[in-house]
């Protein structure tokens, strides 16, 4: 609507999504794209609900969609390093194709781009059903409220280790694969290796100097996210 | 296409162009001004509205999203000679400054109390976080709360 308003964009044509109940059930294994973030904030995804509230304002959680935060696949999205660290898919739909399920990897191609073909609508995420035990999600922005992410981290820890997922750093939402071997490799978590962690992360990011931010101040950042959220998930 | 909202408890169809938003539909269409409009982008509140029960920034709801739905703005908060209460409230407090941000603070704030009649200023701030006032400073319209919550106006 933004774009519209801003006269980006002038659709001749739209449809209205919704009234379509079907795409705003949320279940432990399926997020409709229809799902508000006022919807969100109530669970069952402990991280995706952290990140819920940090959306916008009230008045954004309650119009505001996961799938309208998927389709616009802005770096910034908050509820995308949520999906990255999930390993989830998007489903599409077109009439003539049928349904397709995109691996996140493969849905996020650039910023604000994605692997949605024109015909397709976005109908859900899907969530495998090995989610790691512990979600905690946090970002950094100028203000408490209606702030875009300046950085965004979400870390989930279960039986098979740490995985750290990060947005506004990169043109996708992106994982921190050598820092979650670094420290998936340790024995004990340590301060020590916990600083080596945050370090590996902070190299690892592959964050641009904007009007929100810069270069360096995001690589820190991240860093210092990272290394929270884990010690969060450990309490 | 045609679109009958109920809006202010009466029905209104109004024919609507493309994405059109609900803002520019009930400022232009309709004849409803008091629903302000700043931003564009869902930022400022000031085109806040109740939208099936939530408060929601109008200028991102699509006017077309808005067939058989109810809304309610300013207009139908209260009328001059029988104001709401917290806009009472807001006058006696002297929450109203330039008064641009004033029809989306009421809504959101009216919309708060009428589902806890006992906000918390935390809550309030919470309420309010998408209500941008670039005059008061907020100090009196949190006074306003208070005022409506100690049953003063």
């Amino acid at each position: 609507m933004v774009e519209v308003n801003l006269a980006h964009h002038r659709p001749s044509q739209v449809i209205s999504l919704r009234r379509v109940e079907a795409l705003q059930e949320v279940t432990p294994s399926r997020i409709g794209a229809g799902a508000t973030w006022a919807r969100l904030e109530q669970g069952p995804y402990r991280g995706l609900a952290q990140a819920a509230r940090t959306v916008g304002s009230p008045q954004i959680r309650a119009a505001g969609t996961i799938g309208g935060n998927v389709g616009t696949a802005s770096p910034a999205g908050d509820g995308l390093p949520w999906i990255a660290a999930a390993e989830a898919s998007i489903e599409v739909r077109s009439e003539a194709r049928g349904t397709r399920v995109i691996p996140w990897r493969d849905f996020f191609v650039g910023v604000k781009r994605t692997s949605l073909e024109p015909d397709e609508i976005i109908t859900a995420v899907l969530v495998p059903d090995d989610l790691p035990e512990h979600e905690e999600f946090a970002k950094v922005g100028v203000r408490n409220a209606m702030v875009i992410s300046t950085v965004s981290c979400l870390v989930m820890r279960g039986d098979d280790g740490i995985r750290v997922a990060l947005g506004s750093v990169a043109p996708t939402p992106i994982r921190a694969t050598r820092a979650e071997e670094m420290i998936n490799a340790e024995s004990s978590l340590s301060d020590a290796a916990l600083d080596e962690f945050a370090r590996i992360v902070s190299q690892e990011v592959k964050p641009i100097t904007d009007h929100r931010s810069t270069e360096g101040y995001r690589r820190h950042a991240a860093g210092v996210l990272a290394r929270r959220l884990v010690e969060r998930s450990l309490r | 296409m045609n679109v009958t909202i109920k809006i202010n408890g009466e029905d209104r169809a109004v024919d609507v162009a493309g994405a059109e938003s609900l803002l520019t539909v009930l400022r232009n269409d309709l004849d409803l001004p008091g629903t302000k409009d700043a931003c564009e982008q869902g930022e400022c509140g000031s085109c806040s509205v109740v939208f099936d029960g939530d408060v929601v920034c109008s200028c991102l709801v699509m006017a077309v999203d808005a067939d058989g739905s109810e809304v309610t703005t300013v207009e139908g908060l209260g009328t001059e000679d029988d104001l709401h209460p917290f806009q009472e409230a807001m006058l006696a407090e002297g929450g109203v400054q330039c008064g641009f941000c004033t029809p989306g603070v009421v809504i959101a704030g009216a919309h708060l109390l009428e589902e806890n009649s006992q906000p918390s200023e935390i809550e309030i701030r919470e309420a309010l976080s998408g209500n941008i006032c670039r005059c008061t400073g907020y100090g009196a319209i949190l006074r306003a709360f208070e005022t409506v919550a100690r049953g003063d106006v």
